[in-house]
């Protein structure tokens, strides 16, 4: 296809002796670079192509509610109460505060998973929630990370929480300590 | 005895197949590419391991930036429902807007990302000038005057006997209270269901969701 016949068609005329022949040059151009530049072209559209389409997690919310028979009890037992704040700092307990937080515990993004499934296992399925408290200073990645894992752990039962003053006083008060795990511990 | 002769071939093969071949997946991949709109806002939204898709139609997008301001839009495709809420809007605010600045909002790719004192000048700027705006964002942080709730509010009004798919869209670098704002003013309005756009991201390895996925197959991260 790259090549045209180019060889005189018909009879060959035998030229006068003085006509010298025209060197015939050939038309067959090399493709490889061509190749070689559109398959390049391919690669940079294939890679830029975004494939991924955004997706959507659920959330659904819970009614407030001003009567507080109305509201969902939790057994303090099988509750732990995961608290969210700067620098991908995460704190927990399992049940109710102490007033002098001895069960007021520090971790990270990779151990919050073990903390996660130690809890699960431990309580009774039908006892065990998961209380997520986001505070002022975490961001909305720290809060869908933390959404996520419950999806990942299979937590069936969850809540978003709003901080109280209590919790934010420990959390303020651990992180000030210095004890707070090094920043850049970002999640997944 | 007469030598065998070994017939030299060329080396050189035709290209010209491979060049029609890899220009027409080059052709291909060229008019396959949808190249991302132009987004007035630059929103890096973060990873879930969900499967969903987003909804197409009817969507009432709330967006917050990475400074935690918060914007309003509705789907082009609803001009009706946009017509009602900025009706609405005007009618529970007293903003006084004429035909013009309705129309304004009514337009495609709109957005609102100003408090209803601004609302009125924001409407009479030009697409140029909106673009070099530094949005003040929706006041949502304070519980007493969240106008995010008057938002949802008109909206839920226009969209009523239809189902409107909620969806917030967030960066990562958002804080908190933002994002509580927007719950506040979705929970004020009873919508208890919304979605959150994220970017998928493959599920760890040797959890329980890997588990179940192993199990049911893909839809196991559906069901969120």
């Amino acid at each position: 296809m790259a090549e045209m016949d180019t060889s005189q068609q018909g009879g060959h005329k035998k030229k006068g002796p003085g006509v010298k022949k025209a060197k015939k040059l050939s038309t067959r151009v090399d493709l490889t670079p061509m190749v070689d530049l559109g398959f390049l072209l391919i690669t940079f559209f294939v890679f830029t192509t975004t494939m991924s389409e955004p997706t959507a997690v659920r959330l659904y919310l819970p009614k407030d509610t001003e009567r507080p028979e109305e509201q969902n009890k939790v057994k303090n037992s099988g509750a732990l109460t995961l608290l969210l704040n700067k620098n991908d700092n995460i704190f927990y307990y399992e049940g109710e505060l102490q007033p002098d937080g001895s069960n007021f515990q520090s971790t990270n993004w990779k151990d919050v998973r073990d903390v996660i499934l130690n809890k699960k296992r431990t309580t009774k399925p039908e006892d065990f929630v998961v209380i997520i408290k986001p505070g002022p200073e975490s961001t909305y990645r720290n809060t869908v990370d933390m959404l996520d894992e419950m999806f990942i752990n299979d937590v069936k039962r969850y809540a978003l929480v709003d901080i109280t003053p209590q919790d934010l006083q420990f959390v303020v008060a651990s992180e000030g300590g210095g004890s707070a795990p090094p920043a850049g511990n970002s999640g997944n | 005895m007469p030598k065998v002769k070994v017939p030299r071939k060329s080396t050189s093969i035709d290209m010209t197949a491979m060049c029609d071949v890899a220009f027409l997946l080059l052709s291909f991949f060229i008019l396959a590419t949808q190249f991302k709109p132009d987004e007035a806002l630059e929103v890096v939204t973060p990873k879930s391991v969900s499967t969903r898709q987003l909804e197409g139609k009817d969507i009432v997008l709330v967006t917050m930036d990475r400074d935690g301001k918060v914007y309003f839009s509705i789907d082009d495709n609803n001009q009706d429902e946009k017509e009602v809420v900025i009706e609405e809007v005007n009618k529970m605010k007293n903003l006084g807007l004429t035909d013009a600045e309705k129309q304004a909002f009514i337009n495609r790719g709109s957005f609102v990302g100003v408090p209803f004192s601004q609302l009125k000048s924001y409407l009479q700027m030009s697409p140029e000038q909106i673009k070099n705006l530094n949005h003040p964002g929706i006041p949502v942080t304070d519980t007493l005057n969240n106008e995010l709730q008057v938002w949802i509010r008109a909206t839920v009004e226009a969209f009523k006997g239809k189902k409107m798919n909620l969806m917030v869209k967030g960066d990562n670098e958002a804080k908190y209270p933002s994002f509580k704002g927007i719950i506040d003013a979705f929970k004020k309005n009873e919508q208890f269901k919304f979605s959150m756009v994220t970017d998928p991201e493959g599920v760890p390895e040797g959890t329980e969701l890997a588990r179940k996925i192993e199990k049911l197959g893909a839809k196991a991260t559906d069901e969120q």
